[in-house]
């Protein structure tokens, strides 16, 4: 197929519409307008609903009655936006609604900076709003890997009737790079889709059939909505889990990061060699579930040292790699935060520092 | 082989369409990886704009980067702020109708090019942008002309045709003295 160049954000909107989905709610912030305004334009050529809301909580929530009527719906935001999403979010995950959106994550914390950041990674991985609910958590390297994601997340959002995230940043949402799009659902299968989730949706059935967004009902308890959760939480840990790892059989030093920051420690990694020191990565393409294997199957006579790379100061995932690790070897940082973008020399360069400290 | 290049200058000399146009024409006609990375300021006029694109033969780590083999400056301060990270060995484009400091630097090749006063002595002060991406083509030669121009026709020609012939002429005269510099 043709390879088309497109912005991220504007690719994700594009991936999204091509999978079905046809409402999308939002409210503007920098740096992922760009996905609302393709919305915008692109949702009516199709039949779709593109709304701006007045804010992020009108708007979540909104999300939150559309994707009842079993349309594919979306949203998105940045950062200091997706806070308010919180209390929306977590309703969506008590009703088990399967909604997508999309955090473009810039500088925090608070209104931060309207750069680039993945400064969002606990929020999006551990508690994404009150309640303890989980949510599988997608991040891509490429523009690329957004459209793919974006493309598949409906369908996992369906398969478990749970929220799905995808968490970028604002590099892969504002850069331009070569893309080939997915297929369009045909009018015929978007038809289907909405069919296929009648049974539990709010709208399309008689008074006495109808269904409550409402899990265990009003006033009886929440227990058994909660024990169902939690049991989806934990299936994913054998189906779910994605990651990369390159170059990992014999290095002996490790470099991990996600997003935009692993592809950049992925060719500072062919330096690295080049120069003679035997690194390898590991990159969570799943932040949740993360793979606590990769790491902690590493051979540990082997590697003697770990570099964490994010855009977060302080480090975040950093506290799940120690998690797997258990102190088997040293975990150095490299780190860049507030809106300043990781570069390929400040990767090669702590990752030197660690090779002189460990081999 | 990887080529980085960092374009700068005021918001409104067409610093990120000369960018986008440079990566896009590298996306249509080549299978090469092509990155372009936008970073502004809130002003769209008179604010600062600079865009990176990278051009590579293999997988694109950073799409920004501190150190580059190319760097495009049509203002003063871009000059200065730029500067330190163009490699050495490297190409420097200079907007020198108004930037008027010497780069100081003799581990690398200048290329001057007075685009602000061509393009007013063209008549048409915008297209500034696409004199210095004939330069830039023709001193780097980093994609064919052919395909630049094409995507010349394409991107700007269907938008405001009354304007493709300036335009197309604009990126002839850079691209000759681009050429010339070698």
């Amino acid at each position: 197929m043709a390879r088309v160049f497109m912005k991220g954000c504007e690719a994700i909107a594009e991936a999204a519409t091509r999978a079905g989905c046809r409402f999308f709610a939002g409210y503007p912030i920098t740096p992922q307008n760009e996905i609302p305004e393709y919305f915008a334009r692109r949702l009516p050529e199709v039949d779709g609903v593109f709304v701006q809301g007045e804010s992020e909580v009108a708007s979540v929530n909104m999300l939150y009655g559309a994707v009842q009527t079993g349309t594919r719906s979306m949203s998105s935001s940045s950062s200091t936006g997706i806070s308010l999403y919180s209390e929306g979010i977590s309703y969506c995950a008590s009703a088990r609604l399967p909604i997508v959106y999309v955090n473009v994550g810039r500088g925090g914390p608070g209104i931060g900076a309207i750069k680039p950041a993945q400064q969002d990674y606990k929020q999006a991985t551990k508690a994404s709003g009150n309640g303890g609910f989980e949510m599988i958590v997608l991040s891509p390297s490429t523009v690329q890997e957004a459209v793919d994601m974006t493309y598949e997340a409906f369908d996992l959002a369906e398969r478990d009737m749970n929220p799905v995230l995808i968490l970028t940043d604002g590099v892969i949402g504002t850069m331009m790079e070569p893309v080939e799009l997915p297929p369009m659902k045909t009018p015929e299968e978007i038809a289907a889709m909405k069919e296929a989730r009648r049974p539990v949706s709010a709208v399309g059935h008689s008074p006495e059939e109808q269904v409550r967004i409402l899990p265990g009902g009003v006033g009886s308890s929440f227990e058994p909505v909660n024990i169902a959760a939690a049991e989806l939480y934990k299936s994913w840990v054998d189906k779910d889990v994605r990651v990369e790892e390159y170059m990992v059989d014999d290095a002996e030093i490790i470099l991990t990061a996600y997003g935009i920051s692993a592809r950049i420690a992925k060719v500072a990694i062919k330096e690295l060699r080049a120069e003679g020191i035997k690194a390898g990565l590991i990159r969570p393409i799943a932040l949740h579930p993360f793979p606590y294997k990769s790491y902690g199957n590493l051979n540990f006579d082997q590697v003697k040292g770990i570099l964490d790379v994010e855009m977060s100061i302080p480090a975040q995932m950093v506290w799940d790699v120690e998690h797997a690790v258990q102190g088997r070897c040293p975990i150095k940082e490299c780190l860049r935060s507030g809106g300043e973008i990781m570069t390929k020399e400040k990767v090669l360069n702590a990752a030197r520092e660690l090779a002189k400290e460990v081999l | 082989m990887e080529r980085n290049l960092i374009v700068a200058g005021f918001g409104g000399q067409g610093v990120m369409m000369l960018g986008t146009l440079l990566a896009q024409a590298t996306c249509d006609s080549t299978d090469k990886h092509v990155t372009y990375f936008p970073s502004y300021g809130a002003a769209m006029r008179g604010g600062t704009a600079n865009c990176y694109v990278v051009i590579s033969d293999d997988e694109i780590g950073a799409p920004v980067m501190d150190a580059v083999e190319d760097l495009i400056v049509f203002n003063e301060p871009s000059l200065h702020k730029f500067l330190p990270q163009l490699k050495p060995g490297g190409f420097l484009f200079v907007n020198n109708s108004i930037v008027t400091s010497d780069p100081g630097r003799d581990d690398i090749k200048v290329v001057e090019v007075p685009v602000t006063q061509m393009a007013i002595d063209m008549g048409n002060p915008k297209v500034l942008n696409i004199i210095m991406l004939g330069a830039y083509v023709g001193a780097t030669e980093v994609v064919p002309k052919e395909v630049i121009v094409e995507t010349i026709k394409n991107k700007l020609g269907k938008k405001k045709p009354e304007f493709l012939p300036m335009n197309l002429e604009a990126f002839e005269k850079g691209y000759a003295i681009g050429a010339a510099a070698r």
